[in-house]
C-alpha cells in the first residue's frame, strides 16, 4: 500500500488530513461545550433565582466562562467551514449538493445559539429574572438540533446515500432530505450527543473536584462539582447501551472498519474478542483473546462470523492499529467511567458519600481528562477507520483533496494559532478563577486606566 | 425567477447583512486600533467592547450562512473560488480566528499588559479579514476564477480590481463602524468620545467615498464586465449609494447620529448591491452563469425552506437583540465596569 499511496497522492493529501484532525479535534471539544453547558447552567441558574444565593453566583461565573469558550468555539468552528473547500475541494465541488442541506439547518441553530447566547450573556441585571433564564431554553435546543445536523453529514459519510452515481461518475438524483434524515443518523447523534455531556460534565466536575482536594470544600463547589456529576452520570451508563446498538450495524455497513476495530484477521466463526494488541507485519500481537464475544459484541449473536482484515484489498484497508487501538480506548474509557458512576451513586444509595475520600476525589480529577482522550479517540477511530474514503465506497480521500503545494505552510500557520489560542484560553480562564478565589466577583477589563478608577 | 436567481438571491442576502452587521463589527477594531495608548484609549476601547461584544457572534454566522448556502447550492462554484483564491480566503480566516478569540480573551484579561497584546491582535485581525474578503470579491468579479478552479494562485487576488475591493471593504467597514460608534457614543453619554468619532468618521466617509467612484477608472480595463454592468444595470444603485453616502456625511456633521445609522446603511448596501447586480447574471464572472451552476433541484427547494424557516425562527429574536442592545441608555452604560 505504501508505494501505491506514494504514486498517487496529491500534495494537498496529507497535509489536509494532519490540519482536519487538528482543527476537528480541537473544536470538538468546544462544540460539546456549546453542546452540554447551557443546560447545567441552565439548572444552577434556576437553583439561583429560586433563592440559592451560591447557586446564581455559580450561574453568573459559569455563564463568563462559556462567553469567552463560545466565541472561541464559533471561530474554530468557522475554521472548518473553510476547510471543507480549502482542503477539499473534490468533496464540495462533487458531492456540496447533496450534503450540504444539513449543514443549512446546523446554520440555523448556529444563528439561534449565537442570538441567545449574546441575550443571554447581556441580559444579567437587564431581563426579568425569568425571562433571562429563559434564553438557555433556545440555546439548548439548537445543540441539539445542531448536533443532529452535523452528525447527519458524517453519517451520511459512512453510509452514503440520496444519491445515484452513473456508470461515468455522475451524481445524479439527489435528495438531500434523504441525508437529512437518514435511518442510522439518529443514534449516531445520540452517541455524539451523551459524549458531549460526558466530556463537559466531566472536566466540569473534574475543576471543582480539584478546589475541593485543594480544600475548598463549601457549597459553591460542592454544587459545581454534583450538577455537571449528574448529567455526566446518565450520559456515561447510557453511552454503553448506545454505542453498542450503533457498532451492531457495522458489520453490514462498513466491515473494514469493524475488522479494524475488532483486530480480526481472518474471518472466524464465531469470532473472538482482541482486547489490546497491535498489527506487526500482518499478524496480531500482544491482545487477550476472549473466545466467541467479539462475534456478541460486533453482531449480537455467538453464532455470527466477523469478516476479517485479509478478505480486503489491500487498497481498501483503514490503517488498523491507529484505528484499533483508537477503538478500543474509547470503549475501555467509557466502560471504566459507566463503572465508576456506578460504583458512586450505589454508594451513595446505601449512605455513604465517597466525596469524603481523596481517592475518589482524585478519579474525579481523572475522569476529565479521560472524557476527553475517550471523545478523541472516538472520533480517530470513526474517521480513521474509515479511510481511504472520505464517503464511503463512492470518493476516495486522495480524490477529495485538493492539490495545493502551499498546503504544509498553512497547516504550520493553523498549529500555531491553534497553540496560542489553547494557552490564550488557559491562561485567561485561570486568571478568571484566581480572581474569584481573590474575592471579586464581576472582572471589569483592564483597558489602561487602573482598575479601581474605572469600577469607581 | 429561475430556482438558481431565488437560491443566488437568497446567498447575495447573506453577503449583505454579512457586510452590513459583521463589517461594522469589524470596523469597529479601526477605532480601537487607533484610541491610543492604554490611559488615553480605555474610554474609546470600552465603548467598542460594549458594542459588538453581544452581537458579534450572531452577525459572524451571517458568514457561515454564506459559506453553506454556497457550497449546497452552487458546489462547483465553492470549489473553483476555494481552489483558486486560497491564499486570501486563509488570511481572512486567520484573521476571523484571532479576532474572535482575541476579543473574548481581552474582556476578561487579567493585567494590562495582556489586555494590550489581545487588543491589538484584535484590532489588527479586524482590517485583514475584510481586506483579503474584499480581494476575494474583486477576484470573482473581474473573472479570474475559471469555471473548473485552480486558477492562478496569486494574480487572482493581486490585482486592480481586487486591490480596490479590499480597500473599500475596510473603508466601508470603518465608515459603518464609526456612524454607529458616534450613535453608541451619544446614547451612553460619552461627548469626548463622540467628538474625535465624528471626526475620523467623516475623514473615512470621504476618504472611502472617494475610493469607491475612483476605482471605477481601473475597472474599466481590469473587470470590463463589471464595469459594464456598474455603468447601465447598477447605476441607479451607484447614484443612490453616492447619495445616501453624502446624506450621512451631512448628518454626521449635524449630530444626527440616529438617523445617520439608516443612511450609513444604505450607502454601503447600495455599494454592495453594485456589485451583485453589476455582475448578474455571472457568478463567476465570464466563466459560470446562475443558472448553469446549481446543483441538483430538489436541493435548491430544500435550501430555499432553510432560508423560509430562517426568515421565520431567527429574524425574530435576531431583531429583538438588536433592539435590546441598541436602545440602552447612559445609567447601565456607566455601571459597565461593574456589570
Amino acid at each position: 500500500m505504501g508505494v501505491w499511496a506514494l504514486v498517487a497522492e496529491p500534495a494537498g493529501l496529507l497535509p489536509a488530513r494532519e490540519q482536519m484532525a487538528l482543527s476537528l479535534g480541537w473544536h470538538i471539544i468546544l462544540a460539546a461545550f456549546g453542546v452540554a453547558f447551557p443546560a447545567m447552567i441552565f439548572v444552577v441558574h434556576r437553583h439561583g433565582i429560586r433563592g440559592d444565593e451560591t447557586a446564581l453566583r455559580l450561574a453568573k461565573r459559569w455563564s463568563k466562562v462559556a462567553a469567552v469558550l463560545f466565541a472561541i468555539g464559533a471561530v474554530s468552528g468557522t475554521v472548518l467551514s473553510f476547510e471543507m473547500g480549502l482542503l477539499w475541494p473534490g468533496l464540495m465541488g462533487g458531492f456540496g449538493d447533496v450534503l450540504g442541506l444539513p449543514f443549512a439547518f446546523e446554520g440555523l441553530s448556529f444563528f439561534t445559539e449565537a442570538i441567545f447566547l449574546g441575550i443571554y450573556l447581556y441580559g444579567w441585571d437587564r431581563l426579568p429574572p425569568r425571562w433571562h433564564l429563559a434564553a438557555l431554553v433556545p440555546m439548548m435546543a439548537a445543540g441539539v438540533f445542531g448536533t443532529y445536523c452535523v452528525i447527519a453529514v458524517n453519517t451520511w459519510m459512512n453510509m452514503p446515500t440520496g444519491f445515484t452515481l452513473t456508470g461515468d461518475g455522475e451524481v445524479t438524483d439527489v435528495q438531500p432530505w434523504h441525508v437529512l434524515f437518514n435511518s442510522r443518523a439518529l443514534l449516531q447523534f445520540a452517541h455524539m450527543w451523551l459524549g458531549a455531556y460526558m466530556l463537559v460534565g466531566f472536566v466540569v466536575a473534574a475543576v471543582y473536584a480539584t478546589g475541593i482536594l485543594r480544600g475548598r470544600r463549601d457549597d459553591l463547589h460542592r454544587i459545581g462539582l454534583m450538577v455537571p456529576f449528574g448529567f455526566a452520570s446518565v450520559a456515561a451508563i447510557l453511552q454503553p447501551i448506545v454505542g453498542h446498538v450503533l457498532g451492531m450495524a457495522l458489520g453490514t455497513i462498513q466491515p473494514a472498519k469493524l475488522a479494524a476495530f475488532e483486530l480480526d484477521v481472518t474471518t472466524e466463526n464465531p469470532a473472538p474478542l482482541h482486547i489490546g494488541g497491535i498489527l506487526v507485519d500482518g499478524e496480531p500481537r500482544w491482545y487477550l483473546s476472549i473466545p466467541r464475544w467479539g462475534s456478541f459484541i460486533a453482531r449480537g449473536s455467538f453464532h455470527k462470523p466477523v469478516r476479517g482484515l485479509e478478505s480486503f484489498p489491500a487498497d481498501e484497508l483503514p490503517p488498523v492499529n491507529t484505528t484499533h487501538l483508537a477503538f478500543q480506548g474509547m470503549i475501555g474509557i467509557g466502560t471504566a467511567l459507566a463503572l465508576a458512576v456506578v460504583v458512586y451513586w450505589f454508594a451513595r444509595w446505601r449512605g455513604r458519600d465517597l466525596l469524603a475520600h481523596r481517592w475518589a476525589l482524585c478519579g474525579m480529577v481523572l475522569a476529565g481528562p479521560l472524557a476527553v482522550l475517550a471523545l478523541e479517540c472516538g472520533w480517530v477511530a470513526t474517521e480513521v477507520g474509515r479511510q481511504p474514503w472520505t464517503v464511503y465506497g463512492i470518493l476516495r480521500t486522495v480524490d477529495a483533496a485538493g492539490d495545493n503545494p502551499g498546503l504544509w505552510w498553512v497547516f504550520s500557520g493553523v498549529a500555531v494559532v491553534y497553540l496560542g489560542m489553547t494557552i490564550g484560553a488557559v491562561v485567561v480562564i485561570r486568571s478568571m478563577t484566581r480572581r474569584w478565589r481573590a474575592g471579586e466577583e464581576d472582572l471589569p477589563s483592564p483597558y489602561g486606566p487602573a482598575p479601581e478608577e474605572v469600577a469607581r | 425567477m429561475t430556482l438558481e436567481i431565488a437560491v443566488a438571491a437568497a446567498l447575495f442576502v447573506g453577503v449583505m447583512a454579512y457586510a452590513l452587521f459583521g463589517g461594522a463589527d469589524f470596523g469597529s477594531g479601526f477605532f480601537d486600533l487607533t484610541a491610543g495608548g492604554p490611559e488615553s484609549g480605555a474610554e474609546m476601547r470600552s465603548l467598542v467592547d460594549h458594542s459588538i461584544g453581544p452581537v458579534w457572534e450572531a452577525n459572524h454566522v451571517w458568514l457561515i450562512f454564506c459559506l453553506v448556502t454556497w457550497w449546497t447550492g452552487f458546489p462547483t462554484t465553492f470549489a473553483a473560488v476555494t481552489t483558486t483564491l486560497f491564499v486570501p480566503l486563509v488570511l481572512a480566516l486567520a484573521g476571523i480566528v484571532l479576532r474572535g478569540a482575541a476579543f473574548a480573551f481581552r474582556k476578561y484579561a487579567p493585567s494590562v499588559g495582556q489586555a494590550r497584546l489581545y487588543g491589538a491582535t484584535f484590532a489588527g485581525s479586524s482590517l485583514i479579514t475584510p481586506f483579503f474578503l474584499g480581494t476575494v470579491a474583486g477576484g470573482i468579479a473581474s473573472g479570474r476564477v475559471p469555471a473548473d478552479g485552480y486558477g492562478d494562485r496569486w494574480s487572482s487576488w493581486l490585482n486592480p480590481t481586487s486591490i480596490f475591493g479590499g480597500c473599500i471593504a475596510v473603508g466601508t467597514c470603518a465608515f459603518l463602524a464609526g456612524v454607529f460608534l458616534c450613535a453608541d457614543a451619544e446614547r451612553t453619554g460619552h461627548p469626548g468620545l463622540v467628538h474625535s468619532l465624528r471626526v475620523r468618521t467623516l475623514s473615512i466617509g470621504i476618504l472611502t467615498g472617494l475610493l469607491v467612484f475612483v476605482a471605477l477608472v481601473p475597472l474599466q480595463n481590469d473587470a470590463p464586465t463589471l464595469a459594464d454592468g456598474l455603468k447601465h444595470r447598477a447605476a441607479p444603485l451607484i447614484v443612490v449609494s453616492g447619495l445616501a453616502g453624502l446624506a450621512t456625511l451631512a448628518l454626521l456633521w449635524l449630530h444626527r447620529f440616529g438617523i445617520a445609522r439608516v443612511a450609513a446603511l444604505l450607502a454601503v448596501a447600495t455599494v454592495i448591491a453594485g456589485w451583485g447586480v453589476g455582475q448578474y447574471p455571472w457568478l463567476l464572472v465570464d466563466e459560470v452563469k446562475i443558472d448553469d451552476a446549481g446543483g441538483a433541484h430538489a436541493t435548491l427547494v430544500g435550501l430555499l425552506v432553510a432560508v423560509g424557516c430562517a426568515a421565520v425562527l431567527v429574524l425574530p429574536p435576531l431583531v429583538g437583540l438588536y433592539w435590546f442592545t441598541q436602545t440602552e441608555k447612559a445609567p447601565a452604560h456607566d455601571a459597565r465596569a461593574g456589570g
